[in-house]
């Protein structure tokens, strides 16, 4: 017993120690359990169920719900709707946003300016901002297809049409997502040593594309990983523009998946069926973030 | 083929102005020194020559031609960078290797996967092989080839942007203070290196530094900048014996050069405190006497100074003393054996050799001085 005691490297805290470590970590560890991790095995252990709100009990039905996911259409079609918004407002917000930062680093004046422009949208309030699309795009008094008629063309019913319905909300998407990646790369960039750029120009990278692929691209390499990724989850998780100008139609062209989850639960209250698509979307951010940590974060950082 | 000619060049940054009319020339196969202190305009020099900045007025030629308004690329300069300045996602080779790349590859076979399928690709990459290979044989990073700069340490690094610079053979080399981030030991050896490299490569060498010992022990000549202006161009046993300015004499040398105030008479006799120090100037008014501290020499009659104190620095002796009129500090070197020539503490008196003895006028620009009587040699 006592030799136990001497061959310990670490000292045992003093119970009145460990009582006041305990204490001090306890608002955090409430905070966990309570609002993230509670919820979450709530929503996992209530998708193999078929609760129903306000319903008196539940009952355990095993894979049920992911059977009957498999052949629902509507999920299907939120699914694709899902991946078609998101392979449209990743690509061109990351890239929209990198360009407007190359431009703005680029200028000389009103760089703050053209920073507050384009970063509104991310602080706006969406749903507000999405009543205002809807006058932009409305079919015969928006200002959208008042220009259109202006040349000459006779433009679409932007948001009721199932052919351009899902083009115009990812459109928003991108609206609301450049200016916050733009903020990110320009960070990026200032983070940048400028004799970089000078050393490439004596090096012989006279074109500017010469020193963007060389010195530009590979240093913004971290943050554009970033970038990708939280824009990737953000555009996954699209709800409000959809809830407030679509609700997910025409015939579900502009259905995406947490508004799937929304109306199942909270239209038809099938709770347990609702968290099962929870679930999947769920899976989906995981595997992106995964996708980050283990595939390119070694590809990217250099020291 | 000649080496850099600069004419008149000036440049201001907002309102203030970095260079104030600088002129310079170095020879093909010389290696001159840009000394000075920080802020007066070396790096900037520097900067215009290789053309990552623009001159205000003036013109610069390297290797005979015109290069004043050319980018940096169409100048056939390599530049070595203080922090380097190497790309931190390439490994050491592919470095080395981008200055050969951007000159002997279109921007089509410069593209990845694609590039290596265009004709003629496949000849120039060999070709970048061997020579990087070769340049980086020469600084000795033949094991390093695949690892990357965040994994070397300063001084490997260091060898890399030399690698960098030597490989594509330029008109000149430029270096901006390359051995201010490295240890002491590794400064004095990768001088002796440079040097070699600067001889090997037989280009026109323009090296920035605030440090006189890399100015004086690398180059064939030194230029001393201060303010914007080049005060003076000598090789360094000129600059150090026989400045032209006040302030390259006293920028030069450590400890710093003694300096008396003077005064010069109508007949041009120089007064310390109303001694006469045994010359004759050629001008009046008020002068400065400065005097190198081993050129000062403990004596029965001469100078008068109060001893301060003694600081022993192995292979000499540094006296510190006052003069005993002015007030002004002086700074005497010894030999530790002549210890005893001086009594450690009270009034002493001091001379030196005609010779040495230094003497600008008001305006800090130097005047000729002459013995009184043809015998004097010392005061």
């Amino acid at each position: 017993m006592s030799e136990a005691v001497l061959t310990r490297t670490t000292p045992r805290l003093s119970a009145g120690e460990a009582l006041a470590g305990w204490m001090l970590t306890a608002p955090a560890a409430i905070a966990f359990l309570l609002m993230l991790l509670a919820p979450t095995l709530a929503t996992i252990a209530l998708a193999f169920t078929d609760y129903e709100l306000g319903a008196p009990a539940l009952n355990w039905i095993g894979l049920e719900n992911f059977a009957e996911l498999l052949q629902d259409r509507g999920v299907a079609i939120a699914l694709r709707n899902t991946i078609l918004y998101v392979a449209i407002v990743a690509p061109a917000s990351v890239l929209g946003g990198l360009a407007l930062a190359l431009l703005i680093e680029a200028g000389t004046r009103g760089r703050a300016a053209f920073r507050a422009v384009f970063f509104l949208p991310v602080v706006s309030l969406p749903v507000a901002m999405a009543a205002a699309w809807q006058y932009l795009l409305h079919p015969t008094i928006g200002p959208l297809n008042a220009a259109l008629r202006a040349i000459g063309i006779a433009g679409p019913n932007w948001l009721s049409s199932s052919d351009t319905v899902l083009i115009s909300l990812a459109a928003i998407g991108v609206w609301e997502n450049i200016g916050f990646n733009l903020v990110l790369f320009l960070a990026g960039l200032t983070a940048i040593p400028r004799e970089l750029y000078a050393a490439a120009e004596v090096d012989g990278a006279s074109r500017a594309w010469d020193r963007f692929r060389l010195v530009t691209w590979p240093l913004l390499g971290p943050t554009t990983l970033f970038v990708v990724t939280i824009t990737m989850t953000r555009a996954v998780r699209v709800f409000d523009s959809v809830a407030v100008l679509t609700q997910g139609g025409p015939n579900k062209a502009s259905e995406v998946l947490l508004y799937a989850m929304y109306e199942e639960g909270f239209t038809y209250f099938r709770l347990g069926y609702s968290a099962a698509i929870t679930l999947v979307f769920l899976a989906i951010v995981l595997a992106l973030v995964w996708l980050q940590t283990r595939v390119m974060e070694r590809r990217i950082h250099y020291v | 083929m000649d080496g850099i000619s600069i004419e008149g060049l000036g440049k201001g940054f907002g309102g203030t102005r970095v260079l104030r009319g600088v002129s310079l020339a170095v020879a093909a196969g010389e290696f001159v020194a840009l000394l000075g202190p920080s802020g007066c305009g070396k790096s900037t020099l520097l900067r215009c020559i290789a053309g990552i900045e623009q001159p205000d007025a003036g013109s610069i030629r390297i290797g005979g031609r015109e290069v004043t308004g050319l980018r940096p690329s169409g100048r056939d300069v390599a530049m070595v960078f203080q922090s380097y300045a190497l790309y931190p996602h390439l490994t050491v080779e592919e470095n080395i290797a981008v200055p050969l790349a951007m000159r002997r590859l279109n921007a089509a076979q410069r593209l990845p996967f694609l590039g290596a399928l265009l004709p003629g690709t496949r000849a120039a990459r060999e070709s970048i092989t061997k020579d990087v290979r070769q340049a980086a044989g020469a600084l000795g990073l033949g094991a390093l080839l695949s690892r990357r700069p965040g994994q070397l340490s300063g001084g490997q690094r260091q060898r890399v942007a030399l690698a960098r610079a030597i490989v594509r053979r330029p008109t000149a080399f430029l270096m901006d203070e390359p051995l201010s981030n490295l240890d002491a030991s590794l400064r004095v050896q990768t001088r002796r290196e440079i040097v070699a490299i600067h001889k090997a490569a037989g280009v026109a060498t323009v090296y920035v530094t605030h440090d006189q010992s890399e100015a004086l022990t690398m180059a064939d000549r030194v230029a001393v900048m201060q303010a914007g202006e080049i005060l003076q161009i000598a090789p360094p046993a000129e600059i150090y014996a026989n400045p032209q300015d006040l302030r390259v004499a006293t920028f030069i040398g450590s400890p710093r050069i003694n300096t008396l105030e003077a005064e010069a008479d109508s007949g041009g006799v120089l007064r310390v405190a109303g001694q006469a120090v045994g010359m004759r100037v050629a001008g009046t008014g008020p002068m400065t006497l400065a005097l190198r501290p081993e050129d000062l020499q403990p004596a029965g009659a001469g100078l008068p100074a109060i001893m301060e104190g003694v600081e022993f620095l192995g292979e000499s002796l540094l006296i510190h003393l006052r003069h005993a009129a002015l007030g002004t500090a002086l700074v005497l070197r010894l030999a530790p054996e002549d210890r005893d020539t001086l009594p450690s503490e009270g009034e002493v008196a001091l001379r030196f050799p005609l010779g040495r003895a230094l003497v600008f006028d008001g305006a800090g620009k130097r005047v000729a001085v002459h013995a009184l009587s043809p015998e004097a040699t010392l005061v």
